[in-house]
């Protein structure tokens, strides 16, 4: 899933992660991360504690993570307006730390499903760039469907 | 030679004086000193990022306990990275201002070779050695054949093992810093209570994965009807024993591979009792020596950067006044430094 939304993202694309501990953030962001062209031999880690990786793929994509931040002012204070330049692919995990920050994107929220390793993931556009996203998301993973 | 040493490239705003490459004259950490009056001893995860705030404090702080003043010092150090640009280059633009007015050498350091080179304050070793990284932002094994010769020989491919401990801490319920509520009440329970699985533990290759051992506990605390004061201290014990069993049988092994006998375990999770009880342990049965730093040169400290300061600065080697910070930087692409250890680079 991940890896299929990672390759249809253009620069200027936020995806913004929900979910609780342990359902999976940084495992889809990894998939992102590939699907956008972040080499394989490039370790993609939790940015909990860095709070801000950067990774060059096709595009350049900013790895966030709000989660141990105390205010929106900190978010400031680590320069996360330099990256919302319409250039870089955000994509940010905990982003329900700081909901009104963003006003457009993918909202992308990851459930722990009913069975055991299953996940329910539920996609919300903000914004008619991430409106687009989502319509080609719909499109490539019905291909995928039919592929199987 | 006294070197005052900074270090700003994450939560710690941290500045020391050190003598000789051995010699801890002052070791000030921001949060030790204003945070928990502000706070009244309760840290907020965050507030000692405020690097701007208190960066003078600390220098003259460490300046003062060291009695020395900028007259008697003989170079800057500070850590260029890796790191978030805006909280290195509060560091670095202060280092160079200093060294700049005082017309002294200034040298920027990578913060992990900090860590690692750590012990050689307060030990004898001789390189090479293998070192294990481990905090909440790393956990990285590498290979140390000298100062400024590294290499890096397997790391975490999603969290660091820091990173689990806080956040399974945060699943429990308990409080903040996770790692150590967690190490105490895991004295209290029964560490096979719950099966957690050992990432990575089974597979060729020195490389870990904490992140899925998020998800097991997980499903651990779903399975109980009620999460009460026994299961909190038997799941933190199971998760601590996870946890500890691969970090320590992935080290040792990665040891044996490289045919290494002394091993450095650096990092704010370094002082996690278990792991250095598993460890010694180890070291018996094995006939390895493991050092581990004291407590205050665990966490993140500036310190633990006059070990490589000091070697730099002494081969004369210093950085002009355009060096920069870097988010991004391996530890592998430092230049060893020449004849410095006569082991430097055997093996």
């Amino acid at each position: 899933m991940g890896k299929t939304l990672g390759s249809l993202l253009e620069p200027g694309d936020a995806v913004l992660l929900q979910g609780d501990l342990g359902a999976g953030k940084t495992c889809f962001s990894q998939g992102v991360a590939r699907g956008l062209g972040v080499p394989e031999d490039e370790a993609v880690t939790s940015p909990t504690y860095t709070l801000l990786n950067l990774h060059q793929g096709r595009a350049p994509l900013l790895h966030a993570d709000l989660y141990r931040l105390g205010d929106t002012e900190e978010l400031e204070d680590i320069g996360f307006d330099d990256y919302q330049d319409g250039h870089h692919v955000l994509l940010i995990e905990w982003v329900d730390r700081f909901p009104e920050l963003f006003e457009e994107g993918l909202w992308t929220v990851i459930d722990y499903g009913h069975e055991e390793n299953t996940r329910n993931f539920t996609f919300e556009a903000r914004g008619s760039k991430a409106l687009s996203l989502l319509t080609r998301l719909r499109q490539a993973l019905a291909t995928e469907g039919e592929r199987r | 030679m006294l070197i005052l040493c900074i270090e700003t490239s994450c939560d710690e705003t941290a500045a020391a004086v050190v003598g000789n490459g051995s010699e801890i004259l002052s070791n000030i950490v921001a949060s030790q000193i204003d945070v928990h009056a502000r706070f009244g001893g309760v840290v907020p995860e965050i507030a000692s990022r405020k690097h701007l705030e208190s960066i003078s404090q600390v220098i003259e702080a460490a300046l003062r306990e060291a009695k020395v003043s900028y007259d008697d010092l003989d170079g800057v150090a500070v850590t260029r990275g890796p790191g978030l640009i805006g909280a290195l280059l509060v560091g670095l633009s202060v280092g160079k201002g200093i060294a700049c007015a005082r017309k002294l050498p200034l040298i920027g350091l990578h913060h992990i070779e900090g860590h690692i080179l750590a012990p050689l304050l307060e030990t004898d070793l001789s390189f090479p050695y293998l070192a294990l990284a481990v905090s909440g932002g790393h956990t990285h094994l590498y290979r140390v054949d000298g100062i400024g010769s590294y290499r890096t020989i397997g790391r975490t491919l999603d969290d660091a093992a820091g990173e689990a401990f806080d956040k399974v801490a945060k699943m429990l319920g308990l409080g903040y810093p996770g790692g150590a509520v967690i190490d105490r009440l895991a004295t209290e329970g029964d560490p096979e209570a719950f099966v957690f699985p050992r990432p990575m533990l089974h597979k060729k290759g020195l490389d870990f994965s904490f992140s899925g051992i998020k998800t097991a506990v997980m499903y651990a605390i779903r399975s109980l009807e009620k999460v009460d004061e026994k299961s909190t201290r038997d799941i933190a014990a199971s998760f601590q024993a996870a946890v500890v069993e691969v970090l320590t049988r992935k080290t040792v092994r990665a040891a044996m591979e490289q045919g290494l006998e002394r091993i450095v375990v650096a990092g704010g999770v370094a002082c996690n009792r278990g792991l250095r009880q598993r460890f010694a342990e180890l070291a018996a049965s094995e006939g390895l020596q493991i050092v581990f730093p004291s407590p205050a040169l665990c966490a993140d400290n500036a310190a633990m950067l006059g070990v490589a300061a000091n070697a730099y600065l002494e081969h004369g080697r210093h950085d002009g006044w355009r060096l920069n910070a870097v988010a991004n930087w391996s530890l592998d692409q430092l230049e060893p430094l020449g004849g410095f250890d006569p082991l430097a680079g055997e093996g």
